[in-house]
């Protein structure tokens, strides 16, 4: 059973043990609009948190998918490549951008839960 | 159609603010309006349903301008390098109001309407345009139609969708203009558009625009469209967004719309900027606008630097995203002049990286406006 944390960037991040992925929210993609490109991390790049992880290209702008945590990535989404209207059809799940490992789970603290996120959410609308 | 601004100055409103609301339409700041970026179906599907059967556009926002006078196309022709005096009555065409230095100050489409010329301006440019407009043509008396809104219904269902609403549509050809009831109401329309399909705009008293606009969307072929599918709509075109990919510093010969130069004008040269356009269109621009398509699925957005292949930044794109009728990135922007074949390979640097990519002829998507008498 994995836990969610969320970012002020949408970015979600599910976590088990060590392992995590890394999404962004509903919220983000119905704020980007039709996604049209998708650029996921390779296997074995190091992150730490804050970085820019990934690139995602809507219908209207490009924008940058951060990193959570710190961490390496162990496998990036590549089916996103061909089919990135799969981050509006299923950003909480198919939609995934990569999976890593976590260097400090402690960095979690700093994220907010379902709960915290979805009233961050109804304070922006 | 022009860039949007970034003041935060209050936004202003258009007649048909409530209906956008209701349809579910994203309301973003363009050009100091609040305007629809898109509705719930998203722009790929506004574009695709544009492209198929048709779009509804709110283009309210566009000045709407009545100029009267003695001679209206006779003055005008002195602030553009087209044919103002040769169009005939119920004929529209698009023209550019130019600067001393040949560069463009705005595009804007211009009818005869008869004991009147009825002229569309982008919207962030209207007060500059009207300000040059009564400085320059006091004879004239400019009015600008504040009371009323601008509808484009575009895509290939646009005309067997709106004869029965406007039966005197039926046999217009691309470009003719003139007033004809709709719905009962007279309205100014033109069998024109800006997204390379056949189509309509409808100048519209306001307090009418609602219920015209409710009676085009109740047939099942049309679906309300925002800015985003009218960009990537005309970016597939090969037309021009000015502020992106024309400016006072870019020329029409430039821009490749040296056809916007009226024959008999070049040869009178008698036009703001003669001296400049003139030698480029005998001599040839050193740079051209030109369309480019990318080899990968990464599209390149204005701003990212054009790369020869000895690694020189030699332009910049000045428009770009993803076309999706063409199912992958397009962009448009200037290179030099020896570049501009289409075919030519050329680079376009992209968050560090150089995207391979080739210049293509423009429109990439095929017009399909109505050319000939319908």
């Amino acid at each position: 059973m994995s836990t969610l944390y969320y970012t002020e960037d949408h970015e979600w991040i599910a976590v088990e043990g060590e392992a995590a992925t890394v999404g962004i929210t509903d919220y983000a993609q119905k704020q980007l609009g039709d996604v049209v490109f998708v650029e996921v991390p390779e296997a074995g790049k190091t992150l730490a948190k804050g970085d820019e992880a990934a690139v995602i290209e809507s219908v209207k702008a490009a924008s940058e998918v951060y990193a959570p945590a710190s961490g390496t990535v162990t496998e990036g989404n590549e089916a996103l490549g061909d089919a990135p209207g799969t981050v509006n059809d299923d950003p909480m799940g198919d939609g995934w951008f990569f999976k890593m490992t976590l260097e400090d789970p402690s960095e979690l603290d700093d994220l907010m839960d379902q709960e915290a996120y979805d009233s961050f959410v109804a304070g922006l609308e | 159609m022009a860039h949007p601004d970034a003041s935060n100055a209050p936004l202003r409103t258009v007649p048909l603010d409530a209906l956008h609301r209701e349809l579910g339409g994203r309301m973003v700041p363009f050009a100091g309006y609040a305007m629809p970026v898109q509705y719930p179906d998203g722009v790929l599907a506004e574009h695709a349903g544009t492209r198929n059967r048709a779009g509804l556009f709110d283009v309210s926002h566009m000045g709407q301008v009545r100029l009267t006078g003695p001679d209206p196309a006779a003055a005008l022709e002195r602030l553009v390098p087209g044919a103002i005096r040769a169009l005939n009555p119920g004929r529209q065409r698009y023209t550019l109001l130019t600067t001393e230095s040949g560069g463009i100050l705005d595009d804007l489409m211009v009818a005869n309407a008869g004991d009147h010329l009825f002229a569309v301006l982008n919207a962030a440019r209207k007060d500059a345009d009207l300000a040059h407009l009564r400085a320059h043509l006091p004879e004239l008396a400019i009015t600008v139609l504040d009371d009323h809104a601008l509808i484009a219904l575009q895509g290939p269902a646009a005309a067997a969708v709106f004869a029965p609403l406007a039966p005197d549509s039926a046999d217009m050809r691309f470009m003719d203009a003139r007033t004809m009831d709709v719905m009962g109401v007279p309205c100014f329309v033109a069998r024109s558009g800006y997204t390379g399909e056949d189509g309509f705009e409808i100048s519209v008293p306001a307090e009418a625009a609602e219920r015209l606009v409710r009676a085009l969307l109740e047939h099942a072929d049309v679906a309300p469209a925002g800015l985003g599918a009218r960009d990537s709509l005309r970016l597939e075109a090969g037309l021009c967004l000015y502020g992106a990919d024309i400016d006072t510093t870019t020329t029409p010969v430039e821009a490749d719309l040296a056809w916007t130069i009226g024959k008999a004008r070049r040869e009178v040269g008698d036009f703001p900027g003669a001296e400049v356009i003139l030698a480029q269109l005998r001599d040839g621009p050193s740079r051209r606008r030109v369309g480019l398509r990318i080899d990968g699925r990464a599209p390149a957005r204005a701003g990212a630097e054009i790369v020869d292949d000895s690694g020189a930044v030699v332009g910049r794109v000045t428009s770009g995203g993803f076309g999706p009728t063409m199912g992958g990135p397009i962009a448009m922007g200037y290179v030099p002049a020896r570049l501009a074949e289409p075919g030519t390979r050329v680079n376009l640097r992209v968050r560090g990286k150089d995207l391979p990519a080739r210049v293509a002829t423009l429109p990439f998507t095929p017009p399909r406006q109505q050319k000939g008498r319908p």
